[in-house]
């Protein structure tokens, strides 16, 4: 959609944050305005094809709520900008691509550290590299679970639909909050890039988890910034409140001060892991079809599953015994679900298409001894539903 | 001529840039998507493939949630240009509906099904040659029942500027009267 039509669409009611009701909207739009919706504050980012239409969107509309938007120099310091702002209480957010993703990395591994909720959504393209720009890819998905050196929790969205990329940048913030971790929404160009219809509910209906919050005043002298409650997961006090915080990357005891040692370090990287692993059935979303008495199981997510869907479905018309199991959430992987259905016994194979060579197929393997077959295309092209119906075949 | 010839349809718009390809795209979905409560999916060109040359819109409009998001063999194709016709032009499915700008297109073929459609001069006559494309999507869904005439015009309300609002209903209908008219002979 060129600029100018999304202008008009929105500048009739450019001061209200929640475009409640039904629209038709591009997989970008959507999730500028799900972040809006989920009371998003402070924007930094630089723009990239193809996520520029999320930054291009939130520069009018997140002003005209009250925001702040800021086109920073680079992505090194759009995440620095946006880890600043949450720090100070901000719902905060930015938007790239793969190049930029990269460039994040350093950062993203100090925002775990730190445990200051960020939210960062990768519109993924084709790579490595500048790759292809314009051009679908999915293969930043190991990136995502593991690109910052170091161990540490994250977790990541794949939506396969403008409603799911609104939906979900929601999620993104609440879990963001909630566990105090960077979180990423794996978009791709094809979602990022077509129109559906989108259905926003009333501003009230919106879910919102908020932040753990200090339960003494700042003059009470007390408060440990790193002092975990039993989820693993510390109260986080906001820069400017009086409390006496400090930060760092260096591995830091309960009050923040770096302490230099084996032991605490074990200690605080366990602990930044397992507030996710622990959580993850809290966290893990997917959906399903048909899987239920499938022999054989399709593992797909962003643009790819809406082909393997239509590809299952038919394969069923075929009297075909297939179904497919979609991760909403690659990070964490939905493995207990996974598990669950290799319990009951029926699955002969898995098929695992993606728009790059074989990342989360790793994955799947690594929970089963079954076939696990890919379809894999390097990026600039989805596979097509016959693509996936001839393997389901075969 | 496909007239809802089953529960989806695929539609394919050419033309170049400044043309209102990607809008009168646009229109459709949120006419379809919004105001007639069925399904409907937009991706368009991007990119260096989109700058000079051929530029396409796509939707595809259906009873039933669509999987596979891009148009491949497309029921309607209208275009507007020269180069969106040698390039779209051919990918038509076989007893679709071809509609082509008449002062703009010289479409080669005989084929009767190929529809000249004097847009850019209705358009003219109305005031502003620019509202060609919403003359086009007229004859489109007055031939085809794409989406309905109510579900134009309310998703042309609610996304033109007003300005414009007079000149393009009166396009849609010029155009949607001329399909109607084609149709009874």
């Amino acid at each position: 959609m060129p600029p100018e039509t999304a202008a008009k669409t929105v500048a009739p009611e450019a001061a209200q944050r929640v475009l409640t009701g039904r629209r038709f909207m591009l997989g970008d739009h959507a999730c500028a305005e799900g972040a809006l919706a989920a009371g998003l504050d402070f924007f930094a980012g630089y723009p990239i094809t193809p996520s520029t239409e999320v930054a291009e969107h939130l520069a009018s509309r997140l002003p005209a709520v009250g925001g702040r938007f800021v086109q920073m120099e680079d992505e090194l310091g759009s995440i620095a900008a946006i880890i600043g702002a949450s720090a100070a209480g901000a719902r905060s957010f930015t938007a790239t691509s793969g190049p930029g993703f990269s460039l994040m990395m350093e950062n993203i591994g100090l925002a775990a550290m730190m445990e200051i909720p960020c939210v960062i959504v990768n519109v993924q393209r084709a790579s490595p590299s500048t790759g292809l720009p314009t051009m679908v890819g999915q293969s930043d998905i190991l990136q995502a679970r593991w690109g910052s050196h170091g161990d540490y929790g994250i977790v990541a969205y794949c939506p396969s639909s403008p409603q799911e990329c609104f939906d979900q940048t929601i999620d993104a913030f609440n879990t963001a909050d909630r566990y105090r971790i960077p979180v990423f929404i794996l978009m791709d160009e094809v979602v990022g890039h077509m129109a559906e219809r989108v259905e926003i509910p009333a501003a009230n209906e919106i879910p919102h988890v908020p932040r753990k919050r200090p339960r003494t005043k700042p003059e009470e002298g007390i408060f440990l910034s790193y002092a975990p409650d039993e989820d693993l997961v510390p109260p986080i006090a906001h820069a400017g409140e009086g409390y006496k915080v400090h930060m760092t990357g260096l591995t830091h005891d309960e009050r923040g001060y770096p302490e230099l040692t084996p032991e605490t370090h074990d200690k605080l990287v366990n602990r930044l892991v397992d507030k996710v692993r622990l959580n993850a059935l809290d966290i893990v979303d997917f959906d399903e079809q048909h899987v239920d008495d499938a022999e054989c199981v399709v593992i797909a997510y962003g643009c790819t599953a809406r082909s393997a869907s239509a590809a299952v479905d038919q394969a069923r018309a075929e009297g075909l015994r297939c179904g497919l199991l979609r991760p909403k959430t690659i990070w964490p992987f939905p493995e207990e679900r996974v598990r669950r259905l290799l319990e009951i016994g029926k699955i002969k194979r898995f098929i695992v298409p993606e728009i790059n060579l074989g990342q989360l197929r790793r994955e799947v393997e690594r929970l089963t001894q079954l076939p696990t077959i890919g379809l894999n295309h390097a990026g600039g092209a989805m596979p097509t539903p016959n693509a996936i119906l001839e393997i389901i075949r075969s | 001529m496909p007239k809802a010839m089953n529960d989806s349809i695929e539609i394919r718009l050419g033309g170049v840039g400044g043309q209102g390809i990607a809008l009168a795209g646009t229109l459709l979905g949120n006419a379809a998507a919004l105001y007639d409560d069925k399904e409907a999916v937009f991706t368009q060109t991007y990119g260096p493939e989109a700058r000079g040359g051929a530029s396409r819109a796509d939707i595809i409009i259906s009873d039933n949630p669509i999987a596979y998001p891009f148009v491949t063999r497309p029921h309607v194709v209208a275009v507007l240009f020269q180069e969106a016709y040698e390039k779209f032009g051919q990918e038509l499915a076989p007893g679709g509906l071809l509609i082509v700008e008449n002062d703009l297109v010289n479409a080669r073929t005989d084929d009767a099904d190929v529809v000249r459609l004097p847009a850019v001069k209705i358009a003219e006559e109305l005031g502003n040659k620019l509202a060609a494309n919403i003359v086009v999507l007229g004859y489109l869904i007055g031939a085809t029942n794409a989406v309905s005439l109510h579900a134009m015009e309310e998703a042309i309300r609610a996304t033109v500027n007003a300005r414009h609002l007079d000149l393009d209903m009166q396009a849609l209908n010029a155009g949607f009267t001329l399909a109607v008219e084609a149709g009874n002979d």
